[in-house]
C-alpha cells in the first residue's frame, strides 16, 4: 500500500495532478491561520513585562527560524530518498525547496537584526543564534549555487542531495561549535526567546503562526515543483497535452 | 576483493601521486608561501600593538590556513579529471572510497603538512608565546586533516565546472567553522595556561568522522560529477 | 570452445545457423535461467532534453564484438558511458550475468576496461609507470609482463621516457596497453583507432581480435571501418536508425 503511494507519487505526471489539487487547501488555510496568528499575536497577546512591546516580532522571527531548520531537513530526507532510490519527485522537492528555505532564513536574519536594534543598540551582535542562522543561510545559498552551475539538470539535482545531506550532518556541529564559542567570546546577553513556561497567551499564536509558515511553505513547494516537473518533462507527451489544453 | 589487494590499492595510488607531487616540486612550495604571506598581512592592516597581535594571533594563522587549504584544493582532482584518469578510478575493481582517501592523505601531505612545519616561525611572528606554540601545532595536525577530507566532498562537487573556484568556497567554508572554532580556541585557552583537552579531543573526533564520512561522500559526488 | 563454434559461424550460412541453434540448446540445458554474460534492457538515454535512444536491447557474449555506429552526437558515447557504469541510464537496466551492474559496482569492474576519449595516463610519469598503476587499479593478468605489454603495442623502448614527450598516436598506443594488463573480460572503447597511423590501426586490431578469441567482449565505436577477419562475431547497432 504504502510502496504503491509512493510508486504514484513517484511518477512526474501523477505528482502534477494531485499537487494542483492540493495547492489551494494549502492556500486558504495558510491565509487563515495567517490572519488568526498574527491577530493574535499583534492584537490579543499581552505585551512582555521586559520587552515591553518590540517582542512581538517574535510570531514571524521564530517560526522563521524554525522553518529554516525544518526545511533544511525536508531537503536532506528527500535528497536521502532520491539518491537511493533515484525517485525524480523527490529531486524536484529538494530543488523546490532550497530557495524556499533561503528565504525563510533571511527573514529569520533580518528580524533578528531588527529585534536587536531596540535591545542591543546595535543591528547585529555575533549571538550563537544568529551566527549559526547566517551560516545555514551560506548553506541554503550554496546549494542554490550548484544547483544553478550544473547544466543537467538530473545530475544537478543529485549533487545538491549530496551537498544537502553533508550539510545536515555537520549542522548540529556547526551549531554546537558556535554556542561554545560565543559562551566565551561574548558576555551573556539577555536571551530573546522567552523561559520555557511561556503563557498560553502567547504561545498560541507562535504556535498558530509556526503551522502558518509550514502551509505556505507546502503551498510554494508544491507551486515550484509544479514548474519544474513541466520544465524538465516538456518533450513527454502528457505535458505537450497539457499545453495544448491550455491553450485552447 | 580481498584486505591485501585494498591495501596495495591505497599504497599504488598514494605512492602516484607522491612521484607526480615530486615531479612538480617546484609548485610544492606555493601554499606555504601563500599562507605565510597571508600571516604577514595581518599585522600590517590592523597595527603593530603587541598586544593586539597576540590577541589575534592564533585566529589569524588559523583563517591562513582555512584560505591556503581551500586554495590548494582545486589541484585535488582537477588534473585526474582532465586526463581522464578519474574515469579510470571510478571503474576501478576496488571501492572508490579508498582510492578517494589515497589521493585525500596524499594531498594533505603535500599542503598541509607543510603549514603545520611552519607554524612554529608565525608563532613567534605573532607574538604567540611559546608554551602554545605546541598545542598550535597540534591543532594544525588535528585540523588540516579534517579542512582536507570536507574539502574533498566539495572539490569533488565541482570538478567537473567551468568556474567551480567560487563555488567551492561557498560550498566548503561554512563547514569549516567548527574546526576554526575549536583550533583557535583551544591555541587561545593555551595562551593563558589552562588545560586543553576538551578541545584537543572534540577536533580528534571531528578527525575521525571526517575519515569514515568524508570518503564516501566523496566517492558519491565524484561518481555524480562525472556522470 | 566458443572462439571455435564461432570461427565455424562465419563461413556458411547453413553453418552459421545450426551455430545459432546450437547454442540456444547449448544454454537451456546448461544453466536454468538463460542469462547472457552481458546484457542491456530497453535502455532510454536522454541528453539535453532529446531522447537519444528508447528501448535498446542487445547482449553481448563471450567472443563477440557490438559496434556501434551513428552520426555525431547519435548518442555512441553516452551508450559506451552507460554500459561501463559511468553513466546512469534514463530508464532500463545494465546486467552482467544476470546481476544489475550498479549493484555490483567494483566487482563488475574488475571485469571492465574502458578507453576513452581520453587517454586516462599521467603525462609525468613513464608508460612503464602509467601500466603499473593500470594493472594495480583492476585485476592484474598473471601471463603478461608490463614490458610484453608495451611491445605488443609497439612501445618497447619507450618504458622510461616521459608520457609528455610521446607523440599523439604513441600515447594512444599506451592506452591501450593499459587493456591488455589488467584480466578485464568486456573492452569497452571509444574511438580507440583515433590519432593512430594505418599500421598502427592494423596492429590494434589484431589485439582486438586477439582479445576475443581468448574469450573475451567488446563494445566499441569508430568511424573507422573494422577489419576484422570474419571469425568474430560482430554485433552492429546503428543508432542513428533507433
Amino acid at each position: 500500500m504504502i510502496v504503491r503511494f509512493f510508486h504514484q507519487m513517484g511518477s512526474p505526471r501523477y505528482f502534477y495532478g494531485v499537487a494542483g489539487k492540493l495547492i489551494p487547501w494549502f492556500m486558504v488555510s495558510f491565509l487563515i491561520t495567517l490572519v488568526v496568528g498574527l491577530y493574535y499575536g499583534l492584537f490579543v497577546a499581552p505585551p512582555d513585562y521586559q520587552q515591553g512591546e518590540s517582542y512581538r516580532i517574535m510570531y514571524i522571527h521564530v517560526p522563521a527560524a524554525w522553518m529554516s531548520m525544518f526545511i533544511y531537513v525536508v531537503m536532506a530526507v528527500s535528497g536521502l530518498i532520491s539518491l537511493v532510490w533515484r525517485i525524480k519527485m523527490t529531486e524536484v522537492i529538494v530543488i523546490s525547496s532550497a530557495t524556499v528555505g533561503a528565504s525563510f532564513t533571511f527573514l529569520a536574519l533580518a528580524t533578528g537584526s531588527l529585534w536587536g536594534k531596540p535591545m542591543w543598540g546595535t543591528w547585529w551582535v555575533w549571538d550563537a543564534r544568529l551566527t549559526s542562522e547566517l551560516l545555514l543561510l551560506f548553506l541554503y545559498l550554496g546549494i542554490i549555487a550548484l544547483h544553478s552551475a550544473i547544466e543537467d539538470k538530473r545530475v544537478a539535482a543529485r549533487a545538491v542531495s549530496i551537498l544537502a545531506l553533508v550539510g545536515v550532518v555537520n549542522i548540529p556541529i556547526i551549531h554546537y561549535s558556535v554556542e561554545w564559542w560565543n559562551t566565551l567570546h561574548q558576555p551573556a546577553s539577555i536571551t530573546k526567546f522567552g523561559k520555557p513556561s511561556m503563557d498560553m497567551s502567547m504561545l498560541i499564536p507562535l504556535l498558530t503562526m509556526a503551522i502558518s509558515f509550514k502551509l505556505y511553505y507546502g503551498a510554494v513547494v508544491l507551486m515550484r515543483a509544479r514548474a519544474e516537473i513541466v520544465e524538465r518533462e516538456r518533450n513527454s507527451r502528457w505535458v505537450q497535452d497539457l499545453v495544448e489544453q491550455e491553450a485552447k | 576483493m580481498s584486505t591485501l589487494s585494498l591495501t596495495s590499492a591505497f599504497t599504488l595510488l598514494l605512492k602516484r601521486d607522491m612521484t607526480l607531487a615530486y615531479r612538480r616540486r617546484a609548485e610544492l612550495v606555493n601554499p606555504l608561501l601563500f599562507f605565510v604571506l597571508v600571516t604577514a598581512m595581518f599585522p600590517l592592516g590592523i597595527g603593530n600593538d603587541p598586544k593586539l597581535i597576540e590577541a589575534v594571533g592564533p585566529g589569524v594563522i588559523w583563517v591562513a590556513a582555512l584560505l591556503a587549504a581551500l586554495l590548494s584544493l582545486d589541484a585535488m582532482f582537477r588534473s585526474d579529471y582532465d586526463d581522464g584518469s578519474l574515469e579510470q578510478f571510478m571503474l576501478s575493481a576496488h571501492p572508490v572510497s579508498i582510492l578517494v582517501l589515497a589521493k585525500v592523505l596524499a594531498h594533505w601531505l603535500v599542503t598541509g603538512l607543510p603549514l603545520f612545519i611552519a607554524a612554529p616561525l608565525l608563532a613567534v611572528l605573532l607574538n604567540i608565546p611559546g608554551d602554545a606554540i605546541p598545542t598550535l601545532m597540534l591543532t594544525l595536525i588535528l585540523g588540516t586533516p579534517v579542512l582536507s577530507l570536507i574539502g574533498s566532498v566539495g572539490v569533488a562537487l565541482t570538478v567537473g565546472l567551468r568556474r567551480g573556484g567560487v563555488i567551492l568556497s561557498l560550498l566548503i567554508l561554512p563547514l569549516y567553522v567548527p574546526v576554526l572554532i575549536f583550533a583557535t580556541d583551544a591555541v587561545k585557552t593555551a595562551i593563558v595556561g589552562i588545560p586543553t583537552t576538551a578541545q584537543l579531543s572534540i577536533l580528534s573526533a571531528m578527525l575521525v568522522g571526517s575519515l569514515v564520512l568524508a570518503p564516501l561522500a566523496t566517492a558519491a559526488s565524484l561518481r555524480i560529477s562525472l556522470s | 570452445m566458443v572462439a571455435d563454434l564461432t570461427r565455424v559461424s562465419g563461413r556458411s550460412r547453413f553453418r552459421d545457423k545450426t551455430e545459432d541453434n546450437y547454442i540456444v540448446h547449448r544454454i537451456v540445458t546448461t544453466t536454468a535461467v538463460p542469462t547472457a554474460t552481458f546484457e542491456a534492457r530497453s535502455l532510454e538515454c536522454i541528453r539535453d532534453d532529446r531522447v537519444l535512444f528508447d528501448d535498446l536491447c542487445f547482449t553481448i557474449n563471450p567472443g563477440e564484438a557490438l559496434v556501434l555506429e551513428g552520426r555525431n552526437g547519435s548518442g555512441k558515447t553516452s551508450l559506451l558511458r552507460i554500459i561501463c557504469g559511468i553513466r546512469l541510464p534514463e530508464s532500463g537496466a545494465v546486467l552482467w550475468e544476470g546481476e544489475d551492474i550498479f549493484r555490483l559496482g567494483p566487482e563488475f569492474h574488475e571485469h571492465t576496461a574502458y578507453l576513452g576519449h581520453k587517454d586516462g595516463s599521467k603525462q609525468d610519469l613513464t608508460p612503464l609507470e602509467n601500466l603499473r598503476i593500470a594493472q594495480g587499479l583492476g585485476k592484474a593478468r598473471e601471463d603478461i609482463t608490463l614490458e610484453e605489454a608495451l611491445e605488443q603495442v609497439g612501445l618497447y623502448g619507450f618504458e622510461d621516457v616521459p608520457t609528455r614527450n610521446l607523440s599523439a598516436g604513441q600515447q594512444r598506443r599506451l592506452a591501450i596497453a593499459r587493456l591488455l594488463v589488467t584480466d578485464a573480460k568486456l573492452w569497452i572503447l571509444d574511438e580507440p583507432f583515433t590519432s593512430l597511423d594505418r599500421k598502427g590501426i592494423e596492429q590494434m586490431e589484431r589485439l582486438f581480435e586477439g582479445h576475443l578469441q581468448r574469450g573475451g567482449m567488446a563494445a566499441m565505436t569508430t568511424h573507422h571501418r573494422i577489419g576484422f577477419k570474419e571469425e568474430v562475431k560482430l554485433v552492429r547497432i546503428n543508432l542513428s536508425e533507433q
